[in-house]
């Protein structure tokens, strides 16, 4: 691929040793995917946190790079991590499992990634403009920055956001370019949808358009965090990282739908069978995990003034960010969500902390992302409703 | 090392340095992470052909790999463990074994000119040129 000249001594190590294997990296995978060259980014999003998937592999390579002096270029935020980096203790995580994504997320710090700890990155400042090049590796967060921002990303792995922070660079195919970026697939969805709907229906569209750019026909109008859930459900039983809805995200005009190879349309019967198919138990959950993705202010919001006059029988976790959690603390809503029995969770979800090793056997959820993922991830049965269903059960 | 009769394959650099070993090959793809023991080096997937053989000096042979991206971090740490292999040959590189090697500094090409899956064979000793993309052997 062609290199400028400053991207030359950067490969070539003027600029030091972490740069040029970072620059490595970036030139490898531009030249497995067919780069020309590469793009100056302007945020990244750094995936790879949680001591759960990554172990001490990813541990050690993390504490080498950080003493090695590595430094982000952009604006990077980090993941989730495999645990609440305040309560940790009293939500009965143990010592050594903490002790070594406390050393995680100190060595990503080090190198000026900020501890941000979620996958809304979007929702607390590190909002990339329409059309801006950026790395991002979370697949959910990929997705809203892609489709309701506009921004452009491909789906990064860890390791590869990593360099790209690192170089301020990324190699320019994919997503980054105009080309990719049209509707293959347009969805005509002929039902009213609402709450869990739309990861039922990011579930069906994304088994059946892969890597494809799907563009959405709606009857209702999706609210921000509506979108975030559709796009989180479509990253994970697809690996859809683009899609437009009709007269609402920005490229929607641009995506040439009549030009997409296919056409579907989904009916109330289809988003029924999405919903039944995405619980693997029909026991009552013995914790409701809310917040995959991590929680809007808004969200909380309308769980907390559920709370007000309701009281679950259950044990529940909402998840977000720490940055969130600092408003809602000052909102009230974290002492009203507690004073029902629930706990406001910081920097973690319900997929990458070992909830296993806490003793519960059923989880309640209203991700679609999650109900694919805790049966694998975690080894444990989940049952997909509404929140405020699995929140009224007796 | 060869002499006058070795044979020169040309193959793409993916991660630069050179390395000598014994070949280790399989047509069936990696993945690293829970299908490679790092402590040892040795292949912990009992479905892999390669299962129970170690990759620690060998020149790893093989089309590529798969599954999850921790993959990279578990090649490292094999680096660091000194169980590594000494360079890796793929015949299509992707990103999981490309970031890799990288990151543990293990010379890598892939796409070479030849069809290396027939030329070369368990025990062949190779020399990986990851500087200027060139596999060598007698």
């Amino acid at each position: 691929m062609y290199l400028s000249r400053t991207e030359e001594r950067m490969y070539d190590g003027e600029f030091g040793e972490t740069i040029q294997k970072s620059m490595e990296i970036l030139v490898a995978l531009g030249d497995i995917y067919g780069a020309e060259g590469m793009v100056d980014i302007s945020s990244a999003q750094i995936s790879g946190v949680s001591y759960k998937t990554i172990g001490d592999a990813g541990l050690e390579y993390l504490e080498d790079l950080s003493s090695r002096g590595a430094r982000v270029k952009v604006t990077s935020t980090l993941n989730p991590a495999g645990l609440d980096l305040e309560r940790w203790r009293e939500m009965g995580f143990s010592e050594e499992f903490a002790e070594r994504q406390i050393r995680i997320v100190d060595a990503y710090s080090s190198m000026d990634v900020m501890n941000t700890c979620t996958c809304t990155p979007y929702l607390i400042g590190n909002v990339p403009l329409r059309g801006s090049h950026i790395a991002w590796s979370e697949s959910s967060a990929v997705s809203y920055a892609n489709s309701v921002l506009g921004a452009r990303t491909n789906r990064e792995g860890g390791p590869g956001a990593l360099a790209a922070a690192i170089c301020g660079k990324t190699p320019e195919y994919g997503y980054h370019l105009d080309e990719n970026r049209a509707a293959t697939l347009v969805v005509d969805v002929e039902c009213e949808l609402s709450g869990s709907d739309y990861g039922a229906l990011g579930h069906i569209t994304g088994k059946m358009v892969g890597e494809g750019v799907p563009y959405f026909r709606f009857i209702s109008k999706p609210e921000p965090d509506d979108l975030k859930t559709l796009g989180a459900a479509m990253a994970s039983s697809g690996a859809v990282a683009l899609y437009h809805v009709e007269g609402l995200t920005p490229e929607y005009m641009d995506a040439d739908a009549s030009g997409a190879d296919d056409h579907v349309s989904i009916d109330a019967g289809d988003i029924a069978g999405a919903r039944e198919s995405l619980s693997t138990s029909t026991d009552e959950p013995d914790l409701v995990c809310l917040g995959c993705p991590h929680c809007s202010l808004g969200e909380i919001r309308r769980i907390a003034s559920f709370l007000r006059n309701n009281e679950p029988g259950v044990e529940f976790w909402v998840c977000t960010s720490a940055a969130i959690k600092s408003a809602a603390d000052r909102m009230g809503y974290t002492e009203t969500i507690e004073a029902a029995g629930g706990m406001l969770v910081s920097d973690t979800c319900m997929v990458v902390a070992p909830v296993e090793e806490l003793g519960y056997g059923v989880l309640g959820v209203d991700s679609a992302k999650a109900a694919n993922y805790i049966p694998g991830m975690c080894g444990l049965e989940a049952v997909y409703d509404d929140w405020m269903n699995l929140l009224s059960r007796p | 090392m060869y002499g006058d009769d070795f044979v020169e394959v040309k193959c793409r650099i993916i991660s630069r340095g050179t390395g000598r070993g014994h070949v280790m090959i399989s047509d069936e793809p990696i993945s690293f992470l829970g299908g490679v023991d790092p402590e040892t080096g040795r292949v912990s997937d009992p479905k892999h052909p390669l299962h129970g053989r170690s990759m620690k000096g060998r020149v790893l042979v093989i089309p590529g790999g798969r599954g999850s991206t921790v993959g990279s971090y578990v090649i490292f740490q094999m680096a660091k463990n000194e169980t590594a292999p000494a360079a890796i040959i793929c015949l299509n590189a992707e990103p999981i074994i490309a970031t890799g090697a990288i990151m543990a500094g293990i010379p890598m090409v892939d796409r070479p000119e030849e069809d290396i899956m027939e030329v070369l064979h368990e025990s062949m000793e190779v020399e990986v040129d990851a500087e200027k993309g060139i596999i060598r052997f007698s």
